[in-house]
């Protein structure tokens, strides 16, 4: 195990907070595994590792949430234990989460002043509000109500709020997942200023590059297991990903000739009122994409993407039906399946609930989208065979892994599932393939397996549209990007000129012609 | 120490098939004190209720005569609750369908009619029944109103429809008065199967029913968008499943097995409409549907079963005094513990000693 912070760095001897040998089981699972981890103060510790790797549940075990099985919690030398997050937050331990526990509906102070143990007076709490957001640069409008607010500005109420008790010690979890690259440098140097005033962070992240510049420590968790605790600055992204995944991840290969064909999927000025108060209202989207091409469309979260899927798909109709074009057909009007017979096939962002019925079995959600076409439905009666040759082939294709031939969809890791979803309707052969967040979750071998997918599918004739928040995976896939802000979209960048920097000046909602100057005096 | 009630990973597909004869035992525990209380003797009022009406002929046909209302009903239910549909209304479109079916009996009275009567009777109830579902349905899907709600009171306005008409237009001229119709003609009856038993064609048809459910439910692709709507309404949506088309269908086929029920019930072992008709059929087929776990070979079984609590209450009230209410507190006793013990198939009970005081040595 490699230890490359020299305790020199240290201005005390103690490390603020320790987990010694910390063991949690669930069932005859190992969660964490004799965990050990030292948080000095004046530091920011970032925390690696792939989705089930056990980073929430070391997390939320010192924040109080999860009772460990065995091994034991130090407070500043002294051993500890917590009942719950009150007990967290009295020695002085904020979190911030990474999904937000907000109140759509309330104002930001009311927000903060319900994750507040203390008595102050809701007068109290508004105004050091005010205060504590802007002396760290966070401003808030505490009588403005959350949902009028962008996701950067509801992580700051997070933020603030666990700043407001004055914490010694700071967990946040996957902070910039939502933000702007921008809005993520502005964080930084928040972060920076609160390891300044002696507190100690604990970042949780898997964007390497990000740790490499910001995190002093790094561990790395693998299988609920310690792998190292080494300095991120010291490593490459690479060697990071290796300790991370344990082997090379493979890289994604895109056909070397791509033949850009004929247009296969058009949006003519979109224009959709939002069915729920809180969505947003689509505005004059247009893009045409043709077959062998991959388009991007990056994003902040709730800027549209989920009324674009449910428009493009057919969830949601358009009164006129010459908005959405598939294959050379109006379709606006048509229901998911009619579309789906035109060709085209969907990914939805959430797998359970969404892309499948989760206590159904994947044959029962093999047929959910297949029933439209093939051999699935004879005469009203269904094929079980097909469908589970269905199973097999996508479990063979893409290396499904599951525990028996045909289980529950909840039953399948993150990775496995996404992988079935995406090769459920890989296999059907599109020649439309509308997918959002593809790899949201996914532990970096899947996402891997996903992304070279969708290259071969493009490859193979079909266009591909491709809704992510994260921008280096639209770089890597995409031949053009588009931004996705308020509820429209940007003309679409080819990938050359799309730089992360741009990218998120328009996510910010600058105009592109705003961008190209920043860029040029940038330059 | 501490109970915790903890999520399981998979559904426990054991705990799927017991849990209901879980709920049976703890319901004859709770009948047994009550017994206890009532100063009557358990173990004899138990073998009153559950073992003697299994030992005579006479007896076992009149099982079969009363489970056969509750199992068409309750298969028609089933489809209901598994789209998450909650008609609870069967009992309004059993008499809808008796009254409906009925009105061709009285129209031919004594006039030779042919043989084409009791088909049409039939006929005409399960239309009844699936138009009197459909008021309901139809509410929730242009309106969103609680199907709940209208399909429940929609039950009252039945039964008053079908109290007028025998107390006026259909009541016999020669019934002394009482409120019932003549007694229907022999090509308006249900034909028996056993010379002089109550055995009736309803029973073949009950079962007829229970197959075809099972090939809906299992085999068919509407089965399947029937269990994803209710299962997974989203996923269902983006599967192509219209939610508002099939909660329309199974209002439909649900009210058209309830009517048929209704007017086979008439035509058949009561043999003229009355006050009455039923005790309660549509609201005990809801134990049933539930207790068979929504299954149609489940409801098969569940639905002997509780035929055989109606037999042995009115043993019980003969033989012990037991007034026939207790049958209903036994029913609703029973519909509590199945829908508790179904927590049980998606949660484990565990015990926890002592609050973690140190953080080591728990398990």
């Amino acid at each position: 195990m490699r230890n490359t912070t020299s305790a020199g760095q240290h201005t005390s001897a103690t490390p603020l907070l320790q987990t010694v040998a910390l063991t949690k089981r669930y069932g005859t699972f190992l969660a964490n595994d004799k965990i050990d981890l030292d948080i000095w103060p004046r530091q920011i510790h970032a925390l690696l590792g792939e989705n089930g790797a056990g980073k929430s549940t070391l997390v939320k075990t010192i924040y109080g949430l999860v009772q460990p099985s065995e091994g034991e919690l130090r407070w500043e030398g002294r051993n500890m234990v917590l009942s719950g997050p009150s007990q967290a937050r009295a020695r002085g331990i904020g979190m911030v989460f990474q999904h937000f526990s907000l109140f759509d509906n309330l104002t930001v102070a009311e927000n903060v002043a319900l994750g507040l143990d203390g008595k102050e007076s809701f007068k109290e709490i508004s105004a050091r509000l005010e205060r504590v957001s802007h002396s760290y640069g966070l401003p808030l409008d505490p009588k403005r109500e959350v949902w009028q607010l962008s996701v950067g500005e509801r992580q700051r109420i997070e933020i603030v709020r666990a700043l407001m008790q004055d914490p010694k010690f700071l967990i946040l979890d996957e902070p910039t997942a939502v933000l702007t690259p921008q809005e993520a440098d502005q964080l930084f140097v928040v972060l920076e200023r609160l390891k300044s005033e002696g507190r100690a962070i604990l970042y949780i992240s898997h964007k390497l590059e990000e740790v490499k510049r910001l995190c002093d420590t790094a561990t790395i968790l693998r299988n609920g297991k310690k792998v190292a605790t080494c300095n991120p600055k010291a490593e490459t992204a690479a060697s990071l990903a290796r300790m991370m995944v344990g082997a090379e991840i493979k890289e994604v290969k895109p056909a070397a000739t791509r033949e850009i064909t004929v247009p296969r999927l058009a949006i003519v000025d979109l224009n959709l009122e939002p069915d729920d108060p809180h969505g947003v209202h689509l505005k004059g989207i247009s893009l045409e994409l043709r077959g062998g091409e991959i388009l991007g469309i990056a994003g902040v979260a709730g800027n549209g993407q989920d009324e674009l899927f449910a428009a493009l798909s057919g969830e949601r109709l358009a009164k006129d039906p010459g908005t959405v074009v598939i294959e050379g057909i109006a379709a606006g009007h048509l229901s998911i399946s009619r579309r789906r017979k035109l060709g085209a096939a969907f990914v939805p962002e959430e797998r359970l609930g969404h892309g499948t019925a989760p206590r159904m079995r994947l044959s029962e959600n093999a047929l959910l989208t297949g029933h439209v076409a093939g051999n699935m439905v004879l005469h009203g009666f269904v094929n079980t065979a097909a469908t589970l040759n269905a199973v097999d082939r996508t479990t063979k294709t893409f290396d499904v892994r599951k525990a028996k031939r045909d289980p529950e969809a909840a039953s399948l890791s993150g990775g496995n599932l996404q992988k079935f979803i995406v090769g459920r309707e890989i296999l059907r052969n599109p020649a439309v393939l509308v997918v959002n967040q593809p790899t949201w979750g996914v532990d970096a071998g899947a996402a891997a397996v996903i992304r070279q997918a969708l290259l071969d599918l493009a490859a193979g004739g079909a266009a591909v549209l491709v809704t992510s928040q994260d921008i280096d995976e639209l770089i890597e896939i995409s031949d053009r990007i588009a931004v996705m802000f308020h509820g429209r979209l940007s003309e679409p960048l080819p990938t050359a000129e799309a730089s992360r920097e741009k990218l998120g000046l328009l996510m910010g909602g600058s105009s592109l012609e705003a961008t190209e100057q920043a860029h040029a005096a940038g330059t | 120490m501490q109970l915790v009630l903890e999520k399981r990973a998979e559904r426990s597909k054991t705990v799927a098939l017991i849990s209901p004869l879980i709920a049976i035992g703890l319901t004859i525990v709770t009948m047994t004190i009550l017994f206890a209380v009532m100063g009557k003797n358990p173990i004899l009022a138990l073998y009153v209720y559950f073992i003697a009406p299994l030992a005579d002929g006479y007896s076992l046909q009149e099982i079969a005569v009363k489970a056969t209302p509750l199992v068409m009903i309750a298969i028609g239910l089933s489809l209901c609750y598994l789209a998450n549909a909650w008609n609870i209304g069967a009992e309004g479109q059993f008499l809808m369908g008796a009254v409906a079916g009925s009105w061709i009996a009285v129209k031919t009275q004594g006039i030779e009619a042919g043989h084409w009567v009791l088909p049409a009777m039939l006929l005409l109830g399960a239309i009844a029944g699936a138009l009197y579902a459909l008021i309901p349905a139809i509410c929730k899907v242009k309106f969103g109103a609680s199907e709940i709600l209208t399909s429940l009171m929609l039950v009252y306005v039945a039964d008053l429809l079908l109290d007028y008409l025998v107390r006026g237009p259909w009541r016999d001229p020669q019934g002394f008065n009482f409120p019932t119709t003549a007694e229907f003609d022999p090509v308006a009856t249900v034909p028996t199967l056993i010379e002089g038993g109550r055995l009736h064609l309803g029973s073949i048809l009950a079962l007829i029913v229970v197959a075809a459910g099972a090939v809906l439910l299992g085999k068919t692709i509407k089965g399947f968008e029937i269990r994803v709507v209710g299962a997974a309404p989203r996923a269902a949506r983006f599967g192509g499943f219209n939610a508002n088309q099939l909660i329309l269908l199974t209002f439909a086929i649900s009210g058209a097995l309830s009517g048929l029920a209704g007017i086979i019930e008439v035509a058949g072992p009561v043999g003229h409409l009355q006050p009455g008709i039923s005790p309660g059929y549509g609201f005990t087929a809801i134990i049933v549907a539930f207790l068979g776990r929504l299954n149609p070979v489940g409801i098969l079984i569940a639905g002997l079963f509780l035929a055989l609590t109606f037999i042995g209450g009115e043993q019980a009230q003969i033989a012990m005094k037991i007034p026939l209410d207790v049958t209903k507190v036994f029913q609703g006793v029973l519909l509590f513990y199945v829908l508790a013990c179904d927590s049980l198939i998606l949660y484990r009970f565990r015990i926890i000693f002592s609050a973690p005081q140190v953080a080591r040595g728990t398990h």
